[in-house]
């Protein structure tokens, strides 16, 4: 059919196609529309502290992106889907609290486990609870029919309960060599994490170009009864990618808990709202279908690069909060009109 | 547009654009558009997809400023822009997507940000007041039910009073049958009539020329942004009309390839006692290599619900598929593309596109696991499936990295009819493929039908329009769920007409008379009760209208 049917005259079609051709790179543009963003405030810090361009500051913040960045990773493959998982920054300190809880001595320490597992499986623990926290999410969302906005909040303030019902309320600070070793290890004179987190995005960047489950991600996010239609596992994917969520969550929990040492009562409270905030300045849309890895890792860059030139800058600490808030907003206003795109 | 006096000699027109000149960026959506539509004058604006029609509507309606030109009506010029209440007095447009909440009541749909009686809303009142609305113009809906509880032309109508409502006595309908079935047309018209006597005038937006010529005393053509014609309807051969739309010669009268066909062959697709409650009888269907079989009947009747159980959307509650003398899993749609049937799903903004995604990718949706090793998607090689799916189809894009939401109607329904074929599909099952395109786009859909025929496919094609199934080798015509009538190669539309209609021959499928005349070779049977199957089977199965020389 194919060839008889090349034989027909589009010459016409070429003329009217040139009068609405949109930019071709102009569709790209969002993505990177963040740079310039970044290299702003590169200058701004330099401008308000000479400590902002040396190498510890830098690597600081680089590693501070870590541990949000993972989260973002996992939370933009979940938006680009057309889901929402709120529920990750709990799971963030759940994992390793309840890793730490099933390997820990049962007597001796401030805090008491289980000991039913040798302490070398924390780290496999820690990940398998976070892709079983966010296969629950899946089976609420997908079999169930809940909305999936109220179910992973729930989740959120439940698995919050958890976390300090088996800490006590206080942080765990004797920690497996195995488990905090990731955390803390510099590879090249770079921490590892920041290895280990610029390797997760490109791996899933590869994913969503060059794999059919990745690109799937886009077709399901922009109309999931295309997708249906199209053949593809819809539900299957998306209780996959929930997973993986999940688990990308746990691993900055054991990033984060190696990085300080300890699993702090509050770790990962409040960092939901940033986690959005970076994807959907970063050009993810939360309707689903739309956007890039690449644009979510340049949006937790813009917010830590924030972050550090306020600390840097001198702003008194109780104010900060307010800043933050203020600048997310600014974020969002610049990055909607530099990427030209409604972001709904 | 702001000072706007043109004083016409006699009684001023209900509209009257002069001029009008509308740019999105570079793109030129109206380049001097005039439009004049006379007191109680039905109008019919048509032309093809892109070819500036919704931006006039959209300028007549208020939603856009022109650049240029002069809007006004009765003689008086257009309200100032923004004003969007006083635009709403001069022209009400029923759009071609339902503008309702379905959630909220017919009454409260009727009077959308417009509730009378100040601050608090007089339920009571409320209601009253949509019942005599709806009693003024004919609707016989309960004010009180839910939007969403309607049916599709209960709510078109309700749509229709409340855009006259306003006062407005220019009613803009935006391809409003696309949404109704044969029945529900001629209502409509039946209701247009009345109003038109009332001294309402109408501009009339289809692709369906014939439903032009049947409501529409003038018809004005646009073209790459500029009105080529305008003509009273009476005495205009409808191949102008096409020549002016299309700006080339008329289109071929008649089923386009029709020399291309060849004897059927091996069957491709046979169904057994498929059948789902509610939708459809136990049917038994076969379409073989290089034939094209037509499914007619109304989307209610039954016929879009064959088409999803083919595709595997549906679940059958009973019978079985094959392809190509291979069981396919019935009720998932994975087996049945792999299995080969290709499927074009009937509503395209629904079931089709991914709208923000590029031609290339909605293209090679359904083929992922063919452009690479491994699991993997080579963009190159899905650019090439695209590119060639572009040329073969004459898919108008600016390339395969265009988002599918910039293409006009027409192309869009390429990119889902090329998502069904870049598998090479066994056969592909087509519901309604033409729905929502212009002329010309039509046609090319229905060549590319043939030529997969051609090509050794076998081709199932649902439809309700005559015109479309006229490329088809064999027609089933479907009526509440079961097969009617069976036609071959030549038919009369009346007869077809009244077979989809159930006219004659629905209610005692036992021995009913047939709706057509013995002229046509195919024996119009009554169609197949499980019952009957046992004792008759030569009435059922799909043999005795098989091959034929």
């Amino acid at each position: 059919m194919t060839d008889t049917a090349q034989q027909r005259p589009t010459g016409r079609a070429g003329a009217l196609a040139a009068g609405r051709r949109p930019h071709p790179a102009f569709a790209r543009w969002r993505d990177v529309s963040l740079v310039p963003v970044i290299f702003v405030l590169g200058v701004a810090g330099f401008v308000v502290s000479p400590a902002f361009l040396t190498r510890d500051n830098l690597i600081g913040v680089v590693q501070q992106s870590t541990e949000l960045g993972l989260l973002v990773l996992g939370e933009a493959l979940i938006l680009i889907s057309g889901r929402m998982d709120l529920s990750l920054e709990s799971t963030i300190g759940l994992a390793p609290v309840a890793a730490l809880w099933l390997v820990t001595p049962a007597h001796g320490g401030r805090f008491e486990g289980l000991e039913l597992l040798p302490a070398w499986t924390a780290v496999p623990l820690c990940l398998a609870v976070g892709a079983a926290i966010g296969a629950a999410n899946g089976f609420l969302m997908l079999k169930l029919r809940v909305n999936g906005f109220i179910a992973t909040l729930g989740m959120l303030t439940m698995l919050r309960g958890l976390h300090l019902g088996l800490s006590e309320g206080r942080s765990i600070g004797d920690v497996p060599e195995s488990f905090a070793y990731l955390g803390k290890a510099v590879w090249l004179g770079v921490p590892a994490a920041v290895w280990l987190c610029l390797a997760l995005f490109a791996l899933g960047g590869a994913a969503l170009g060059y794999l059919r489950h990745g690109r799937a991600l886009y077709a399901i996010g922009g109309n999931p009864e295309a997708a249906r239609s199209a053949g593809i596992r819809v539900d299957r994917i998306t209780w996959t990618v929930l997973a993986v969520g999940g688990l990308l969550a746990a691993f900055a929990g054991i990033l984060y808990t190696g990085h300080y040492g300890a699993v702090s009562a509050s770790q990962g409270n409040g960092w939901i709202f940033q986690v959005f905030a970076a994807a959907v300045i970063g050009g993810i849309s939360l309707k689903g279908g739309r956007g890039t890895l690449f644009g979510a890792l340049t949006g937790v860059l813009t917010l830590q690069l924030v972050i550090n030139v306020m600390t840097l800058g001198g702003v008194p600490p109780l104010w900060t909060q307010f800043l933050n808030g203020l600048i997310i907003i600014i974020a969002l206003v610049i990055s909607r009109f530099t990427g030209g795109e409604k972001q709904d | 547009m702001r000072n706007a006096t043109e004083e016409t000699a006699g009684e001023p027109p209900a509209v009257h654009a002069e001029g009008i000149v509308k740019r999105y960026g570079p793109t030129v959506a109206l380049d001097g558009a005039t439009l004049t539509v006379r007191r109680g004058e039905a109008h019919a604006l048509v032309g093809r997809n892109g070819a500036g029609k919704s931006t006039l509507v959209s300028v007549l309606t208020g939603l856009a400023r022109p650049d240029a030109g002069q809007v006004t009506f009765d003689g008086l010029p257009a309200p100032r822009w923004g004003d969007t209440a006083a635009w709403r007095r001069r022209a009400a447009c029923v759009h071609q997507r339902p503008m309702t909440v379905p959630e909220l009541t017919v009454a409260e749909n009727l009077h959308l940000d417009r509730f009378p009686d100040g601050r608090v809303i007089r339920w009571r009142a409320l209601r009253a007041r949509a019942a005599r609305l709806l009693a003024e113009y004919g609707v016989e809906v309960d004010p009180a039910a839910r939007m969403k509880d309607l049916g599709v032309e209960q709510r078109q109508f309700v749509e229709i009073a409340r855009a006259l409502s306003d006062g407005a006595r220019l009613i803009i309908l935006d391809e409003p049958t696309a949404r109704l079935d044969a029945g529900g047309i001629a209502r409509l018209f039946t209701k247009l009539h009345a109003l038109r006597a009332t001294g309402a005038a109408f501009l009339f937006i289809s692709h369906h020329l014939h439903e032009v010529y049947d409501l529409c005393d003038t018809v004005t053509v646009l073209r790459d942004a500029r009105p080529v014609l305008t003509a009273p309807v009476a005495g205009l051969a409808e191949d102008d009309l096409v020549a002016a739309m299309t700006g080339g010669q008329a289109a071929p009268s008649g089923p386009p390839a029709r020399s291309a066909r060849r004897p059927p062959g091996e069957p491709v697709l046979h169904a057994e006692g498929l059948a789902l409650r509610g939708a459809f009888a136990p049917l038994d269907l076969t379409v073989r290599a290089g034939e094209v079989v037509g499914l007619a009947g109304a989307a209610a009747g039954g016929t879009t619900a064959i088409g999803e159980t083919l595709a595997g959307v549906r679940t059958p509650d009973h019978g079985r598929i094959e392809v190509r003398g291979r069981p396919v899993r019935t009720g998932s749609v994975r087996h049945a593309i792999a299995a080969g049937i290709g499927y074009v799903p009937e509503d395209r903004h629904r079931d089709g596109l991914v709208p923000g995604r590029s031609v290339a990718e909605n293209t090679t949706l359904a083929v992922t696991d063919r452009l690479g090793p491994l699991g993997t998607v080579l963009p190159s090689r899905a650019r090439a499936v695209a590119r060639r799916m572009i040329s073969a189809l004459d898919i108008r894009t600016a390339g395969p990295g265009q988002p599918v939401s910039g293409l006009s109607g027409g192309n869009q329904q390429k990119v889902v009819v090329a998502r069904a074929l870049a598998r090479d599909p066994a056969v592909l099952v087509a519901v309604r493929p033409t729905n929502g395109v212009d002329v010309k786009s039509k046609e090319a859909l229905l060549g590319v039908v043939r030529e997969v025929a051609a090509a050794g496919s076998g081709v199932l094609l649902v439809s309700d329009e005559p015109a479309d199934l006229r490329i088809c080798d064999r027609v089933l015509a479907v009526h509440r769920g079961r097969v009617v009538a069976r036609f071959g190669r030549d038919w009369a539309e009346r007869e077809l007409v009244a077979a989809m209609e159930g006219v004659g021959a629905g209610e005692s499928p036992d021995r009913a008379p047939g709706p057509a005349a013995p002229t046509d070779r195919p024996t119009d049977r009554p169609t197949d009760r499980p019952t009957d199957r046992g004792v008759r089977p030569q009435a059922v199965t799909e043999t005795d209208g098989g091959p034929r020389p």
